[in-house]
């Protein structure tokens, strides 16, 4: 081998940053080359995507009404796998969340909007940590895989609010048309410049998933667990009690996700309520480093992205998919990024140089 | 008598992704390397075969142009996961969402249409002679297309090569104690790779299935999560080629199944029989997990990346 693979003992936080940036910069090379090869000029459409994300006052308001669920729904995900428990039912738990919400809103439309908006919330919360309870309960009792349980109630869960949709929710006036009524305006989010509340939830929550993961008892305990199950048992944490609560704050803030969505972008229920969000969101999480501001500045990009997809679907005709290979290629190459954040390259041959030197 | 042997023969043909998919899974884990990128590698070849198969008219072209499709979204895996030695559960999403996007992108323009009918006709069942005039068992068995047949075919011979070969041992040593096996000069790496590559080609073939003989047709997402479904398959299978067959089978019955009950007017919606697959998926998980007996453990080292100077 002409290289020697050597541990890192320790990085500058400048270096690392720099590994990153320049990870993503050759996951745009890529990329680009693959736009090249659709005869379209990658910087003509790197630009539009900038501008499709952030040219117009409309398009910003665009882009953070896409990073809100990215933000909330990321910061989820994050408790569970600090944890090393692989939540992906993000999806499921949206959903769920957002089918509690409906009900109230669709059941009781003429309620005050302060007390609707609020029973909507806590519905949603709770069903979504309760979707999430299901595989942690699983895991805690049985250690049963959590990855593909947490995946297959994402299924279930669509199914049951399709089986709504096309059934007894069916709104009789859509004229034969399978959609669930509009809710009323006591039942939608109210706007705060431009953008609906969502916004502020999403800042309030970074803010105090921050202070829960890093000075609190109960998110140090869930580190302690992600780190070593050993280490935490012998610490005197309650494993099983760790787990379960922490899937239920994890599958929580998947479920207000789902109200707000509902609520202030959909104006109802339907199948598309989660947009695939709860599956970006594993990349925003991933990408942020479990940490709540990362998370924050990662999810404002990816929505960007994704804003940008759309609008370049309409300028240039791409399909809105190239902004998912975008995304898999920026995570491969971030990803791939890492290992040369914990481990450098030498050249080999120079140890044993130096040793032959000495022989002699 | 007839309905039974038609729905079990449709099990079959259903189950024959799965069983793909299972089969590259299976050969990926026991290499000691959990791919969740299963549900991305099936629509890359899915969508790869369509297009191939819609450019050529060959059959052999467009199943080869489906593997290597797959091979292409197990390499990157395997050089991040093998080579950089990146979180494995993150890397196989990651793989996944590049592959929707791939096969999203890709087939944009290959949406709603159908493939060449000399292909229609050349994966057409065909009865193998003598075997199908088996009763009962013939019809459920042997009177299918021949990527059916291969179905049968590749699980015996990884069966074989797991259980009766030296290279089948020394695959299982490096997913077991690769440590070990480095010491009995086992290539790791070189296992490791070519494992992940025949596994992500399996996968490739598993959703040129779909898109060729199945559906066939090109539509969006068209595995519908039968690359999940395959993952769990795995565990349910205990990491047996064998089994795989028997977990992949059952699973195209629930596939088909509510076709089958909405025909006959029994009242329940079809949405509830849709979550059937899914719900028995996370059952099957429980009942596995609470068994917790050897024959259910997976690969030790799975999941854990080798690296000789860390030891």
């Amino acid at each position: 081998m002409l290289f020697k693979i050597v541990k890192r003992s320790e990085i500058s936080k400048e270096k690392s940053i720099c590994i990153r940036i320049l990870a993503v910069l050759l996951a745009l090379i890529t990329s680009g080359i693959f736009i090249l090869l659709l005869d379209l000029n990658p910087l003509e459409v790197y630009w539009a995507m900038v501008q499709g994300a952030f040219g117009s006052k409309y398009r910003i308001e665009q882009t953070i009404i896409k990073a809100i669920p990215l933000i909330i729904t990321s910061l989820g995900i994050a408790v569970a796998f600090k944890m090393k428990f692989w939540n992906i039912g993000g999806e499921g738990q949206i959903i769920m969340g957002a089918f509690a919400a409906s009900f109230f809103a669709l059941r009781f439309p003429d309620l005050p909007r302060p007390l609707l908006l609020s029973l909507m919330i806590i519905a949603a919360v709770v069903a979504g940590g309760l979707w999430a309870l299901i595989p942690a309960f699983f895991k805690a009792q049985f250690d049963t895989n959590e990855t593909i349980v947490t995946l297959m109630l994402n299924y279930i869960a669509l199914k049951w609010i399709t089986y709504l949709q096309y059934g007894p929710w069916r709104d009789p006036a859509a004229q034969g048309f399978p959609k669930i009524p509009n809710f009323s305006e006591n039942a939608i989010l109210p706007d705060l410049l431009g953008v609906h509340i969502g916004w502020v939830i999403a800042l309030a929550l970074v803010f105090i998933m921050y202070i829960f993961m890093n000075h609190s008892k109960l998110g140090f305990e869930i580190a302690v667990l992600g780190e070593s199950e050993n280490t935490a048992r012998y610490a005197g944490v309650n494993i099983k009690k760790t787990i379960l609560l922490a899937l239920a704050i994890s599958g929580g803030l998947c479920g207000l996700t789902g109200m707000i969505e509902a609520s202030a972008v959909c104006n109802t229920l339907s199948v598309e309520v989660t947009g695939g969000v709860g599956f970006t969101a594993i990349v925003t999480t991933w990408l942020g480093a479990l940490s709540a501001p990362i998370i924050l500045v990662v999810s404002f990009l990816f929505a960007a992205l994704i804003q940008a997809g759309s609008f370049i679907q309409t300028a240039f005709g791409i399909p809105a998919a190239a902004a998912q290979i975008l995304e898999g290629m920026i995570l491969f190459f971030v990803l791939g990024s890492e290992f040369f954040v914990r481990y450098k390259l030498t050249k080999n041959g120079g140890f044993s140089l130096n040793l032959k030197k000495e022989v002699s | 008598m007839g309905l039974t042997i038609s729905f079990l023969a449709a099990a079959i043909v259903a189950g024959t992704p799965l069983l793909f998919a299972t089969l590259g899974e299976i050969i990926t884990e026991r290499a000691g390397n959990l791919n969740l990128g299963v549900e991305g590698m099936m629509l890359m070849g899915a969508v790869m075969g369509f297009q191939v198969g819609m450019d050529t008219g060959n059959p052999f072209l467009s199943v080869l142009a489906a593997m290597m499709a797959g091979a292409l979204g197990a390499g990157i895996f395997a050089v991040l996961t093998v080579s950089f030695r990146t979180n494995q559960v993150v890397t196989g999403l990651a793989l996944t969402t590049f592959g929707t996007g791939f096969s999203g992108f890709w087939g944009k323009q290959l949406v709603g249409q159908s493939i060449p009918q000399n292909l229609k006709t050349f994966f057409k069942p065909f009865p193998i002679p003598g075997l199908s005039d088996i009763p009962f068992i013939g019809p459920v068995f042997f009177n299918h297309d021949w990527l059916v047949y291969l179905g049968y075919i590749t699980a015996i011979f990884l069966g074989i090569y797991l259980y009766r070969t030296r290279r089948g041992l020394n695959l299982r040593a490096v997913g077991e104690n690769p440590a070990a096996a480095d010491a009995a000069s086992v290539n790791i790496n070189l296992y490791k790779y070519l494992h992940i590559l025949l596994g992500g080609a399996l996968c490739g073939l598993g959703g040129a299935y779909l898109s060729l003989v199945y559906v066939p047709s090109w539509q969006e997402n068209i595995t519908a999560g039968r690359g999940w479904i395959a993952v769990a398959l795995v565990i349910f299978a205990a990491w047996n080629p064998y089994k795989a067959l028997l977990g992949s089978y059952l699973f195209g019955g629930l596939d088909i199944i509510g076709f089958r009950i909405q025909g006959t007017g029994f009242p329940i919606s079809q949405y509830f029989i849709d979550m059937l697959p899914y719900a028995v998926t996370i059952l099957v998980l429980v009942v596995v997990s609470l068994k917790k007996s050897r024959a259910y453990a997976p690969p030790k080292a799975l999941g854990i990346p080798y690296f000789r100077e860390e030891r």
